[in-house]
């Protein structure tokens, strides 16, 4: 198994543990070529629909890959840099319908914009390469790489309208606050290594097992600065301040498929690191996580508030999903974990398809943002103001939708947990989220504004059609039978 | 003959600080850019010294991946900056206003 190359020892690679991050790294450099040798034009929506193949076949082979993982259990491979668990097929598959759904709607986007080309279906398949290597990952070295793939991709499709100076100025912030994150999370793995002589995440948890350190100071620091650094990429308060301008700036198909991708691969790293590595440490990150949690439950909902865009408004309702999402993480526990796990795989549909939505009322130029513009939505598109509804509502918490299941567990966890004020905070920072929700719901059914002049209306194309569809299906159908959900996350938890 | 290991250990922490303290109080977006430069190189430097003083040479190997993220996020990074400030004269933080964060 292992060769030895003039003492160099070459890992055996087992190729079908990283099929999903192959398939779409291969498709990305398959389309870029092609692309680029090509001088005639290509039908519209190819790459889009090649895109969401490739998301459909590295879906595939992660069920495949979980299916294995039932019958034979967890194991590590690739020298130990990859855990191949029910934990890492979970968010393959979330990441897999991040691809989906985020080529979907962005196929009218472009073409609606004048910006179609290869370019954007390639680098969103590279960052979602990057976000799976980080949610697989079992040492601290690969989850960096995955975290600067992920990254340095999102960075360029922030900036991806190049006529807007919005979208210029986005990839700029995120570039300049990513990139600070980044070294953050990179010194916070040089000072574990230091303190534990491994990057390894089951090596530092055997170290801590097996031995009490006298002092743990450079330990503790290099813990906290892991945590700053993925705490950056989730958008916890306080190192928030780059997403609401990121998710204003960038162009709204991006932003979508940025809140859900990103989010999901930033808590996948947060939540292996914290439990696989420094499980034994639980008594010293669990306050802080709390602290996270209560603090972004409160910043994002309030601020979500006083808002006038809507998309600085479901940013700010991102920082506070984020914090529910904390909320099952300070439980430390496998129902907790469990939790989370089920919020972000409903979250990546609620959030996409609303961002789908909002790429839809923008109209051409990406402009229309204001809450005002979606006054009297429902008397011209029923079923888009229908479906925006059902998704805002879902985001809020009502009962018989996965979204208000996502917000059950995680406070159940945390009541479970004895930690009854963080569990009051989330039930109240829900109740000061519903009103914000129902802010744009209502005005939807509102009357339109007399003197707004109706130039272009709304158009609803096929693939976004398609996005809104799943997204609402997804939310009701598992909101009233969570079961197969509900599994799947709690079988990820238990083959860690 | 050689220091003890945490003097590096020291100066890494110093240039770590310069660089994080530069990137938040200079309003040069290039300037910003080499803190973060700085901070990447004083995680290296981090990282081999403690490679050093574990006698483990994983420590050592993790530093190219090191240079080669930092190298693709110099291109993609004076990319942004170049698309941004090809109209301007000159290139600061402050007239990113925009968007109000």
């Amino acid at each position: 198994m292992i060769a030895a190359i003039g003492g160099f020892v070459v890992p055996h690679i087992e190729y079908t543990a990283i099929l999903p991050e192959l398939i779409l790294l291969g498709v990305a450099i398959i389309v870029m070529t092609v692309a680029s040798l090509s001088s005639r034009p290509f039908p519209a929506g190819l790459w889009a629909g090649v895109t969401a193949a490739a998301g459909a076949a590295s879906l595939g082979a992660a069920w495949y890959m979980s299916n294995q993982v039932n019958s034979r259990g967890p194991h590590t491979t690739i020298a130990g840099a990859i855990a191949v668990d029910g934990y890492s097929e979970f968010f393959l598959v979330v990441l897999s319908i991040a691809v989906i759904l985020g080529a979907l709607v962005a196929d009218n986007f472009l073409r609606r914009e004048g910006l179609d080309g290869p370019e954007f279906y390639v680098l969103a398949m590279v960052s979602a390469a990057g976000a799976m290597f980080m949610s697989v990952a079992n040492d601290l070295i690969v989850v960096f790489l995955g975290l600067e793939t992920l990254s340095i991709a999102l960075y360029v499709l922030a900036g991806y309208n190049a006529r807007r100076r919005e979208s210029h100025e986005a990839a700029l912030k995120y570039f300049v606050l990513g990139s600070f994150s980044s070294a953050i999370f990179l010194y916070g793995v040089a000072l574990t290594y230091g303190a534990t002589g491994s990057t390894n995440l089951a090596r530092i948890g055997a170290f801590l097992a097996g031995n009490v350190l006298v002092s743990n100071g450079v330990l503790l620091g290099g813990l906290a600065l892991l945590i700053v650094g993925l705490g950056f990429k989730v958008a916890a308060v306080p190192f928030h301040s780059w997403s609401p301008d990121v998710y204003q700036g960038s162009p709204t198909p991006v932003t979508g498929y940025m809140a859900a991708a990103a989010k999901a691969a930033g808590f996948a790293g947060l939540l292996r690191v914290l439990f696989s590595a420094f499980g034994l440490m639980r008594a010293d990150w669990q306050p802080i996580i709390t602290v996270l949690a209560a603090v972004t439950l409160v910043v994002g909902a309030v601020l979500a508030v006083v808002q006038t865009d809507i998309k600085r408004l479901l940013a700010y309702s991102s920082i506070n999903h984020a914090g529910f999402v904390l909320v099952g993480l300070a439980a430390a526990s496998a129902a907790g974990l469990s939790g989370s796990l089920f919020y972000l795989l409903v979250y990546t549909f609620m959030v996409i398809g609303s961002f789908g939505v909002v790429t839809l009322v923008g109209r051409t130029g990406d402009a229309r943002h204001r809450l005002d513009d979606y006054r009297g939505l429902a008397r011209e598109r029923p079923i888009v103001a229908a479906v925006f509804a059902l998704l805002l509502l879902a985001q809020a918490g009502v009962p018989f939708t996965t979204g208000f299941l996502g917000k059950f567990y995680v406070i159940a966890a945390a009541v479970d947990a004895r930690s009854y004020p963080l569990a009051i905070l989330a039930i109240l920072s829900a109740v000061v989220g519903a009103f914000y929700y129902l802010r744009v719901v209502l005005l939807m059914y509102s009357d339109p504004l007399p003197a707004a002049g109706r130039a272009e209306g709304v158009a609803l194309p096929p693939g976004t059609a398609l996005v809104l569809v799943l997204a609402s299906l997804f939310t009701v159908a598992f909101g009233l039978v969570p079961g197969p959900i509900v599994d799947f996350a709690h079988r990820a938890t238990l083959l860690f | 003959m050689s220091l003890d290991g945490s003097y590096y250990l020291v100066l890494a922490a110093v240039l770590f600080t310069i660089g994080g303290i530069g990137l938040l109080v200079r309003r040069n977006v290039l300037v910003m850019f080499m803190c973060i430069e700085l901070m990447l190189n004083a995680a290296n430097l981090t990282f081999v010294t403690f490679s050093r003083m574990l006698n483990d040479i994983g420590g050592q190997s993790l530093v190219f991946f090191v240079l080669v993220v930092a190298a693709a996020e110099v291109v993609v990074g004076l990319g942004i900056i170049v698309a941004i400030f090809r109209r301007r004269a000159d290139a600061t933080a402050d007239d990113l206003n925009v968007l109000k964060g």
